[in-house]
Formats: C-alpha cells, sequence, structure tokens
C-alpha cells in the first residue's frame, strides 16, 4: 500500500468478508459450547472482528503471525483453513496440531500462523525472532504480533519494543486494547492513556487507532506493513476496541459497569460495517445474504470433518517430543 | 608407531578454546547458525568469557548479535529465528540469569514441537555458564539442570573435556531439538586433548569414560574430571571403577548406565547440584527399578548441599560436593552389603 492509496469500497468489502467469516464463525463457536457439542476453552473475539480483518488484507500468507489464546480472528484473517481449525477444537487427529495444542495452541504455518500462545506477552520475543530470520534472510516477509492490553505490562513487552527497535525489525506490534486485562479496566493496571505512547521509548513508530473502524484500521496497518517491508522498522498499533463476551466463554462479566457496555454495543462495529458497506454500495443486501450462505456452507463442512474425524490415537502421546537427530556421528 | 610427531607433546586445547571453535566452526559449516546475547560481537570484547571472540569480525554483525540485556528478548528471537529455519545460539551469560526466560524456554521452546503436533520445531542452542567454588555467590553460581532435565521437549548437556565440550556443542547446534549446553567456570582454562574438526558427539547418549568393574560412579561435568583422577588412585589399591560420563543429562541414556551397574553391582551418582531433588535423584531411582535384585550396596550419591552458594571460601568449599566424598562412597559401596 503506497500512501496515495485510497479507502475503497471494495477493500471495505474485503474487509467485511474477512469480519463476517470470523463473526459467524465465533457465534457458532458459543452456540456449540452452550449446548455443550463443544467442549473446550474459548476466549470470544467478538468486538474485534474488524481490526483483524483490516490488518489481514494487508498480508501474504507468507507472512508470519504470533497472537494469542484470544486468537481465532487473527487466525482466520491470516487464512487459516477452517477444516484443521475446527477439528483442532474438538481435538481430533486431523487438526491442524493432531489434537495435542488445542484452541490456545493453533499452529498452522502454511498460513503462516507461527505461534498461539496462551502466555500473556509471551509472543513478543518469539515474533522478533521470526522478523529477525526475515532480515537476515531478505525473505521480505513482515511479522505480525498481537496481543492484549494487559501484555503491555510485562516486562517481554518492554524488551522486544526495544530490541525491535535498535534492530529494526520488520515486526508489527498490534496491541488489541479491549479495556480489560481479565477482570481489571485498563486504568486501574496501565499507567498511561495510550499504549501507543510506549513506543516513544523505543524510538519506535507508535499509534492510537479506532479498531473497529474499518478505514481508520486499514490505513494504520498498511502504514506499518509497508514500513516493516520497506526495511523502516517496526510499528506499535494500539487498536482500540471492546470485547462482549468477557474473558473467557462464560465470564459472567460483572466487572463491567452495564452503562459502558451498552455503549460500546450501540457501536458494534459489526452492523457498523454491514450498514457503511450496503450504503457505499460495494454489495446489496442479497449478496451479503448469499456470502452468509456461503459461509454458513463452509462451516457445516468444517463442523462435519471434525465430528467424521477420530481422536488421536493414544501412541501419539510419544511423538513430537523431540525429533529424530540427523547426520550425528556416533 | 613411532613418528616423530607422535613423540612431539601433544597438543592442547582449554574449554573456553573449545567453545569458541565449536562456534567458529558451526558458522563457518552452515549459513544458518547465528549467534545472539549480551556483549559477544567483537565491539564489545567478543564476550564477557570470550568464547565469541572473532567471531562478528568474520561472520559479521547481522549474524553475531550483541544485544540488550534482556534475556526474554534473547531467548524469544532465538526461538523465532529457528522456527523460521535458523539455528541460533543464544548465550545466557551466566546460569543465574536463565531465571528471567523461563517463560520462553520451558512454555515456548521445550513444548511448540509437541504443541503444533510436529509442524513447527525449535532447533535453539542456550549456551550458559556456572559453577561454584570461583567466590561468586548466591546468584552466579548455580546448576540448575534439574530443572530443564525435568521438562520434556528440552535437551541438556554438560561436557566434562573440551574435546566433548566440542563435539557436544556442535551436537546441540545441529540438533532439531531445543538444547541447553552448560560450561563451567571453573575449569574453563582446563585443558584436553584436541577436537577432531567438526566430529558431532550425538546426544542422549552416556560415554563410559573409564572401563571398571567394582563401582559405577555415574555423573556429568566437572565431577567427573575428579571421578577420573579418583579412579586412577584407587586402581593402585586394585580398586576398579568404572566412570559413566552422561553428557547428555536430559533425554538420559539409562541403557549404558544400565549396562555398567548390572556389570559392577554398585553405584556412586555425584552432580554438582544441590543433592535434593537432583538429577541424581532420578538417576538412583531408575537404577534401583530396574537392577533391584543385582545391587550389591545401596547407591549413594554425592552432591553439593542444600543451601545457597555462599561466598566466604571456607563456606563455599563446605557447600561443594567433594573429591573426598566420592571416594568414601564408594569405599562405602565396597563395604556394605544391601540389606535383604
Amino acid at each position: 500500500m503506497s500512501v496515495n492509496d485510497s479507502f475503497t469500497p471494495a477493500t471495505r468489502l474485503a474487509i467485511y468478508r474477512t469480519a463476517r467469516l470470523i463473526n459467524l464463525i465465533d457465534e457458532r463457536f458459543r452456540s456449540l459450547l452452550r449446548s455443550g457439542r463443544l467442549a473446550a476453552v474459548y476466549y470470544s473475539p467478538r468486538g474485534q472482528e474488524i481490526l483483524a480483518a483490516a490488518m489481514g488484507v494487508h498480508l501474504k500468507s507468507s507472512d508470519y503471525l504470533v497472537t494469542t489464546y484470544r486468537g481465532i480472528h487473527d487466525q482466520l484473517a491470516k487464512g487459516i483453513p477452517l477444516r484443521q481449525l475446527f477439528a483442532e477444537y474438538y481435538a481430533k487427529a486431523t487438526g491442524a496440531c493432531k489434537g495435542k495444542g488445542g484452541p490456545m495452541h493453533i499452529t498452522h504455518p502454511a498460513s503462516g500462523v507461527m505461534v498461539t500462545t496462551g502466555i500473556v506477552g509471551s509472543g513478543l520475543p518469539i515474533a522478533n525472532g521470526l522478523a529477525w530470520a526475515s532480515q537476515l534472510k531478505k525473505d521480505g516477509r513482515v511479522t505480525l504480533v498481537t496481543f492484549g492490553d494487559g501484555a503491555s505490562n510485562i516486562g517481554a513487552f518492554h524488551e522486544s519494543l526495544n530490541m525491535a527497535s535498535l534492530w529494526k525489525l520488520p515486526v508489527i506490534f498490534l496491541c488489541q486494547n479491549n479495556l480489560y486485562g481479565e477482570s481489571s479496566k485498563y486504568e486501574k493496571t496501565t499507567a498511561v492513556d495510550n499504549i501507543s505512547e510506549r513506543a516513544a521509548s523505543y524510538n519506535m513508530v507508535g499509534v492510537t487507532v479506532d479498531g473497529n473502524d474499518p478505514e481508520a484500521m486499514w490505513k494504520a496497518s498498511g502504514a506499518a506493513v509497508a514500513r516493516a517491508r520497506a526495511g523502516e522498522g517496526p510499528t506499535l498499533i494500539e487498536a482500540k476496541t471492546f470485547r462482549f463476551m468477557g474473558h473467557y466463554f462464560g465470564d459472567p462479566g460483572a466487572y463491567i459497569p452495564k452503562e459502558e457496555y451498552d455503549a460500546h454495543m450501540a457501536r458494534d462495529p459489526m452492523p457498523l460495517c454491514r450498514a457503511a458497506l450496503l450504503s457505499s454500495g460495494a454489495a446489496t443486501e442479497a449478496d451479503l445474504a448469499a456470502y452468509d450462505e456461503e459461509v454458513n456452507a463452509q462451516i457445516e463442512d468444517a463442523l462435519q470433518f471434525a465430528a467424521d474425524s477420530p481422536f488421536p490415537d493414544v501412541e501419539e502421546i510419544d511423538r513430537d517430543v523431540y525429533g529424530v537427530v540427523k547426520g550425528a556421528a556416533a | 608407531m613411532s613418528t616423530p610427531a607422535a613423540a612431539a607433546k601433544p597438543e592442547v586445547i582449554t574449554f573456553t578454546e573449545a567453545f569458541s571453535r565449536a562456534l567458529h566452526d558451526a558458522m563457518e559449516m552452515d549459513p544458518s547458525v547465528i549467534t545472539l546475547g549480551e556483549d559477544i560481537a567483537d565491539e564489545e570484547g567478543g564476550g564477557i568469557f570470550k568464547v565469541t571472540k572473532g567471531l562478528s569480525t568474520k561472520f559479521g554483525g547481522a549474524r553475531v548479535r550483541t544485544t540488550p540485556i534482556s534475556e526474554q528478548a534473547i531467548v524469544g528471537a532465538a526461538i523465532g529465528a529457528s522456527l523460521a529455519g535458523m539455528r541460533p545460539v543464544a548465550e545466557i551469560m551466566l546460569m543465574n540469569f536463565i531465571t528471567v526466560p523461563m517463560d520462553q524456554i520451558v512454555n515456548h521452546a521445550a513444548k511448540l514441537r509437541f504443541m503444533s503436533g510436529g509442524q513447527t520445531h525449535v532447533p535453539i542452542t542456550i549456551r550458559t555458564r556456572t559453577g561454584a567454588g570461583a567466590g561468586t555467590g548466591g546468584q552466579h553460581s548455580d546448576m540448575l539442570e534439574a530443572w530443564f532435565a525435568h521438562v520434556a521437549g528440552m535437551k541438556v548437556v554438560v561436557p566434562s573435556t573440551p574435546a566433548d565440550a566440542y563435539g557436544l556443542l556442535l551436537g546441540c547446534i545441529f540438533d532439531d531439538d531445543p538444547c541447553l549446553f552448560i560450561e563451567d567456570q571453573l575449569t574453563r582454562t582446563q585443558t584436553g586433548p584436541v577436537p577432531v574438526k567438526g566430529q558431532r558427539i550425538a546426544l542422549g547418549k552416556a560415554h563410559v569414560a573409564r572401563e571398571g568393574k567394582d563401582v559405577s560412579v555415574i555423573g556429568y561435568g566437572r565431577p567427573i574430571r575428579d571421578a577420573m583422577v579418583l579412579a586412577e588412585k584407587l586402581a593402585g589399591e586394585g580398586i576398579s571403577i568404572e566412570v559413566v560420563d552422561l553428557r547428555t543429562v536430559s533425554p538420559l541414556d539409562t541403557d549404558t548406565i544400565m549396562k555398567s551397574v548390572a556389570k559392577t553391582g554398585r553405584a556412586v551418582v555425584v552432580h554438582e547440584a544441590p543433592r535434593s531433588f537432583g538429577c541424581g535423584a532420578e538417576i538412583v531411582a531408575r537404577i534401583q527399578e530396574q537392577l533391584f535384585g543385582q545391587l550389591k550396596a545401596p547407591v549413594l550419591r554425592v552432591a553439593s548441599r542444600d543451601v545457597t552458594v555462599p561466598f566466604a571460601k571456607v563456606l563455599e568449599q563446605e557447600y561443594l560436593y567433594k573429591a573426598s566424598a566420592i571416594e568414601a562412597s564408594i569405599r562405602k559401596t565396597l563395604e556394605q552389603r544391601a540389606s535383604r
């Protein structure tokens, strides 16, 4: 993307399509969890669909992603195939990780999903390493690492931003500030008004953007990706957003004041994006209904695939602990 | 065969030279080998222990990177680069500093191969230095190998000779799993025969450093050097000691241990780390599980005391395992019969 590229209705449509895919899958998963047909730890991305989709349209499948336990939106925006993703949620042998990682550790290198971590803040140092490898190989890839606002209070965040800036690594730090770290309000745990301010300490470009605004998020993401590809170093993007389903599936969310929740819900990014798309003329109601049908068919297919797949063999427990040593002298 | 070359004084090498040569040769052999750590480039003196001296000048600052004092970022960068096909060697200056990047090592390096169902793996080597006896006190001396041996997916390697140091470090660098390579700070200037250039030593395989028939002394690292001296001394009394140098602490080569103890019927397990919950306990447990009926005496442990490494020389020496204790334990196993 060049700075002159303008945000077109076609771009909004592309973002909407990815965001809607995330949205429909999330809704289905929550419905399956509620009815007991899926048993898994689940961290819903509801409310954070747009920011992932707007970043995703700038990335190639060869680019790297490091995400977190709340990462299904990032993984889908990166293009992970639904069958392997769903089968992993269902702990099946055909899952991306053969049922050995689970929802918190989704990995799919073919779509660039390199690490999904369950440890807050620990993805950032690893992202630097992926970016370092790209810098050494001059392969033109960029690495995106996503994390929540809580992660910016962990030492690894600060170590990583400093190193990335010093080494001018092609990495994008995308902080998805959903205003709560687990059950604690942002203001109670974080000493700065905006996380992007922390970039200044590391001589890095830092921007705060409305992550729920497709155009703003697309522009900020495009600039960061372009900067990384050009070898001009890292960017910290703070995408302000909100999570509608609490920290984990089943979280009653009593710590969120009702007025605050309602105010965010009134600005739910999904219907807003849909309305803007329709008014832009890039799609009709019929187009969007047809797209939903298409996605729902993909979901049915992936669910069927997961249902039909076997659980891992018990022997699987001894595999992938160590690799096979090649070329070692006895 | 007597040739002038053979008659000449054999060439020797120090541990530090061995570590350094292994890194150099690995980088020369394979462009995917890269290294990072605090102060390691020549501009900063080539590392506090000089192991990396000359590497940045020869291979360039892109492959040999001095880092900030940021152990999480160091290990994380190594992990990430390894996921993208590199073979990074991260230097954690001293083993006590490894407490800082424990999350990266335990939750990520060790587990990513398994958690990804084998889609990714982490061929990193973490070089670190430690060892009591040099007056470096409670936070610069600990042997923490048992912590890492307890984590599936990690390989833990401790050399006892310079030639082993060279071969095992190459073995770690070209291994496809995360390896923790522990360098002893006390013996770094001690010498031994020169290794064969480029020759790796297989990980996960113990080495019978000296064959014997009466008592097996099993260990790794510095105490093996003590055991070799003792074995020579006791041979003069007609006591035949077999010295089993594990080389790789984990995965543990149980077969070689059992073969030795089945032969001798007596074993003394020794390590520098504190006794309680140390690797010795695991080794002893496995021996009794497999060889209970064949043991001629209880298997004994020699280890350092269960206290913080003290500063004062007199206390530090009291803390450390002693060669005299290895000898006393050997004699005890020879005197005692297991009560049945």
